[in-house]
């Protein structure tokens, strides 16, 4: 695949899928940003990489597992002591759109 | 006086021994250094000054009963702001956070804590660990103590200016591209990335979950050994922690070092490198020649497709990571919106820095479908070409040896306006964590300027014993480690 710019509107499209609110003036800040990211990136298809299997992670390990057992954990007050709204005991949200 | 420009944890320990000072004046004095140092340095977010006293008082106690002193006893020390504090705000340098007190401690922080070491504070940086030179921190622009007109380096850039000013004995640090080795370069400090899986993630904010590593910053190898000890080790809470043999790493500086056969990647030494770099570190492998280890040049033929490969599948993983940051559980929540996706958008929108939404969002598009084997699939093949070179090397060598930077210290505010510019600064530190291979960062220079220069000693998959052991040598017989800077 070789570089392809990316477009105001697909600025707008990405920050909707990550949940991030731009101002007309990030988007066109983005746009020129990103497009220089993807332009830079893009020297890796030089490389055939056809037959390579890819690597995720590094670890070698495979199926960690542990004992199912009860460990003590976090309080009901401890675990919403940081969430800007709640009610009795649960997290609470504006509606759902 | 405390003289603190020459405390490690062993001359400490002495004093503790001897009597010579009570921890509790250790901890004061440490305070009235950061009260003198900091408005220059701006190296902490949030100081523990209460905390801190209060464990001192227990550590004299325990000091009085005749207790012997355990691994980090009365050791004053501060963290990176990714860390988790139970009850002190832990921000991750970004304005998401601002105000995030943790219910629980990070698995390391519980550890060095569990063996008596003191939190002075956290330290600024780079929003996740997102930057090389902590300008992007939503709180504060950390300086270099060795010329505060420069940058100290990134994104653990607060936990290398404390360390190197002395205000602490060691820090802990999280690197995921460089960011423990490129500051500790920066500002003349001691700083090791550990094998992946080596040191419990839990509890450290995630930027790229198979790339992270937690790590230290200290004065000198043997200290870092000595925490190196404490944090190593498999961790319940971390699935991804190994299981590996005991190593006793402060036992083994004292053995005997093999004659090593050390590697010079020509890669890393390219004319694009500050010259006053490259010749610091040739002079440093001619140093250990002197030892009786032999060094030659070496090809990593993949190396320039390095920075590519290490940030998509860094900024990928970032784009799932930070999903967590919404507004509803814990952090910055705006709340002026009518429905839920507003609070999502506008709390995203409105607190994440720049360089937190570029990663989100190249992160995001090349995951997303279409893109995905373009981009994030390509990425993790590259990334097996990368580890391939490395094991072919470490095939014929026992080490390798490398510029940590390819360029000085630079001014505050030099690459802010060129993003792209800005990620290339990490050209050879990236390249180490899509293997999950060691790097440990020493310094070995200072340019005509006065602005440090590092080395990095590159090892296989678990080999920190052979790299602390040949940077503690290079340190018996150098003394760039001791320099310190001359702030008021």
């Amino acid at each position: 695949m070789s570089y392809k710019k990316i477009t105001k509107n697909e600025v707008k499209h990405i920050a909707d899928l990550a949940w991030i609110g731009l101002s007309d003036e990030e988007i066109i800040r983005f746009e020129s940003q990103l497009s220089s990211i993807l332009e830079y990136v893009d020297h890796l298809n030089e490389l055939d990489t056809k037959n390579i299997k890819p690597t995720f992670q590094v670890t070698g390990l495979k199926n960690v597992w542990q004992e199912d057992f009860v460990k003590p954990s976090l309080t009901q007050s401890e675990a919403l002591q940081n969430a800007p709204m709640q009610k009795d005991g649960y997290f609470k949200v504006k509606k759902v759109r | 006086m405390i003289n603190f420009e020459d405390l490690t944890i062993k001359r400490l320990h002495e004093g503790y021994k001897k009597d010579e000072f009570t921890c509790t004046e250790v901890i004061k004095q440490t305070f009235a250094r950061i009260k003198k140092l900091e408005p220059q340095i701006k190296a902490f977010i949030t100081l523990t000054e209460k905390q801190a006293l209060e464990k001192a008082q227990e550590v004299d106690k325990r000091i009085n009963s005749g207790k012997e002193l355990r691994a980090l006893e009365g050791v004053p020390y501060s963290a990176k702001d990714v860390f988790c504090t139970k009850g002190v705000q832990s921000t991750g340098g970004s304005g998401i956070l601002e105000g995030f007190i943790p219910p629980y401690n990070a698995t390391a922080i519980r550890k060095v804590e569990e063996v008596g070491a003191i939190l002075i504070g956290k330290n600024n940086c780079d929003p996740f660990g997102f930057g090389s030179s902590t300008e992007n921190s939503y709180y504060q622009v950390t300086r270099n103590p060795w010329n505060t007109e420069y940058v100290p380096g990134g994104s653990s850039g607060g936990s290398a200016a404390a360390v190197s000013a002395n205000m602490g004995i060691f820090s802990l640090g999280e690197d995921t591209g460089g960011s423990i080795r490129q500051p500790a370069c920066f500002c003349s400090v001691s700083g090791l990335k550990v094998t992946y899986g080596l040191v419990s993630r839990f509890g450290v904010m995630s930027y790229g979950s198979s790339l992270d590593t937690i790590g230290a910053f200290a004065g000198t190898v043997e200290d870092l050994s000595v925490v190196l000890n404490v944090i190593a080790g498999k961790d319940e809470d971390d699935a991804t922690t190994s299981e590996q043999p005991r190593i006793n790493y402060l036992l083994n500086l004292k053995e005997n070092l093999p004659k090593l056969k050390i590697g010079l990647p020509k890669e890393y030494f390219t004319e694009d490198v500050d010259p006053e770099i490259i010749k610091a570190v040739k002079k440093a492998a001619s140093d250990l020649t002197k030892q009786g280890h032999t060094v030659s040049e070496v090809s990593l033929p993949y190396t320039k497709y390095a920075i590519a490969a290490y940030y998509l599948s860094g900024i990928s993983e970032v784009s799932a990571n930070l999903a967590r940051y919404d507004g509803i559980r814990f952090g910055y929540s705006d709340q002026s919106g009518q429905d839920i996706n507003s609070v999502y958008l506008n709390s995203r929108g409105k607190r994440f820095e720049d360089e937190a939404k570029r990663r989100i969002m190249v992160g995001t598009y090349a995951l997303s479908s279409g893109y995905y084997d373009a981009y994030y699939q390509k990425a993790q093949q590259v990334r097996t070409l990368l580890k391939q070179d490395f094991e072919r090397k470490f095939q014929e060598y026992d080490l390798l040896i490398a510029p940590v930077s390819p360029v000085l210290p630079f001014k505050v505010g030099e690459n802010m306006d060129d993003p792209l510019k800005m990620w290339l600064v990490d050209a050879f530190t990236v390249t180490i964590n899509p293997s999950g291979i060691p790097s440990l960062a020493i310094p070995c220079g200072f340019s005509d300027s006065n602005l440090p220069i590092g080395m990095q000693i590159i090892g296989p998959m678990n080999s920190e014993k052979l790299l602390l052991q040949l940077a503690n040598q290079y340190q018996s017989i150098t003394d760039w480690h001791l320099r310190k800077p001359r702030i008021k």
